[in-house]
């Protein structure tokens, strides 16, 4: 089997990789927004539960 | 109330499953069953990367334009959402066709461009056309005005689009080979294999683009619209000016 690559090959590498950097940055963004969604719906998870604990001390008192 | 049938994000495992499984095949077939090219050699590889590119970039911004028509007609906040996203992921994928383009102008023809070329100007020209529909919308404050103003010019330049196609392949080639001639198509049979499965390949990656975007911009609406819930805030969106359209929770 021969070493020698294609002539032209780095070009077709070149193309390839532009192709792949350009999903890679797609899924980059993608995974910061996703991390963005999750750490805001802890956020309103720990809201929540804070309000309902906050409610449940309320009702104790008034009973 | 909302169902699950109503969501962006239905079906998307299995759209991104046959995009795995089919643009993998058509990488293999393009470098192990697709013969080398007597004429270019080794560089017509960049083909079936370059052309499904830009053949899918070009039924992105007409689909734009279909869905701005929907919008005109409807009034559906998910047809302005289905345009925008055809037309935002129609500029990336044309980002790529240009820069592989280049590549491949350079190792068949040794220049990264020839303004000469009909295809090549044109299409760049569809580019620059696109490039102005983000800063379109995003001079438009009011949600509903930005929607039908955006929707106008998807359907605009969507008939824009086949319309340069035709022109171009009126036109004397100068040096851009035609894939598919007048005649019909001029590929062997084991790069046309190559080829096609390399076109859906690239449709499918597209499509399951759009719907993760559509689906992610539907979560952090229905988070916006979470928070105004709990924090007994107003049902009014948040007013800060941008470009991507209010997405209704559905």
């Amino acid at each position: 089997m021969s070493n020698t690559l294609p002539p032209n090959s780095g070009y077709v590498a070149a193309a390839y990789l532009v192709f792949v950097a350009i999903l890679l940055v797609y899924v980059v963004i993608m995974a910061i927004r996703a991390a963005r969604v999750e750490r805001e719906l802890t956020e309103l998870l720990a809201q929540s539960q804070e309000r309902g604990a906050q409610t449940a001390q309320n009702e104790t008192s008034n009973a | 109330m909302s169902t699950t049938k109503n969501l962006y994000g239905r079906r998307l495992p299995g759209y991104a499953i046959a995009t795995a499984v089919v643009l993998t095949a058509a990488i293999g077939l393009a470098f192990f069953f697709a013969p080398i090219e007597a004429d270019q050699g080794f560089s017509q590889k960049i083909f079936y990367i370059h052309v499904p590119l830009a053949i899918v970039t070009l039924g992105g911004f007409i689909f734009g334009g279909i869905f701005g028509i929907k919008y005109l007609r409807s009034g559906e906040s998910r047809d302005d959402l289905r345009s925008y996203t055809a037309i935002h992921q129609g500029v990336i994928f044309c980002i790529g066709a240009l820069i592989t383009g280049c590549i491949w102008a350079k190792a068949s023809w040794g220049q990264w461009w020839v303004w000469d070329e009909p295809t090549l100007v044109s299409f760049l020209i569809i580019f620059l056309l696109y490039t102005t529909y983000q800063p379109l919308r995003f001079s438009i404050e009011d949600p509903e005005r930005q929607a039908r103003y955006a929707a106008v010019f998807a359907v605009v330049a969507g008939v824009f689009v086949p319309v340069n196609f035709i022109a171009v392949r009126l036109a004397a080639p100068l040096i851009h080979p035609r894939v598919f001639s007048n005649s019909g198509d001029s590929l062997p049979g084991d790069m046309r294999i190559a080829f096609y499965t390399a076109l859906i390949g690239t449709a499918l990656l597209f499509i399951t683009i759009c719907k993760y975007e559509m689906s992610s911009k539907h979560s952090r609406a229905q988070l916006a619209a979470l928070r105004r819930s709990i924090g007994g805030e107003s049902d009014e969106p948040n007013a800060a000016r941008r470009a991507a359209p209010r997405v209704a929770v559905r």
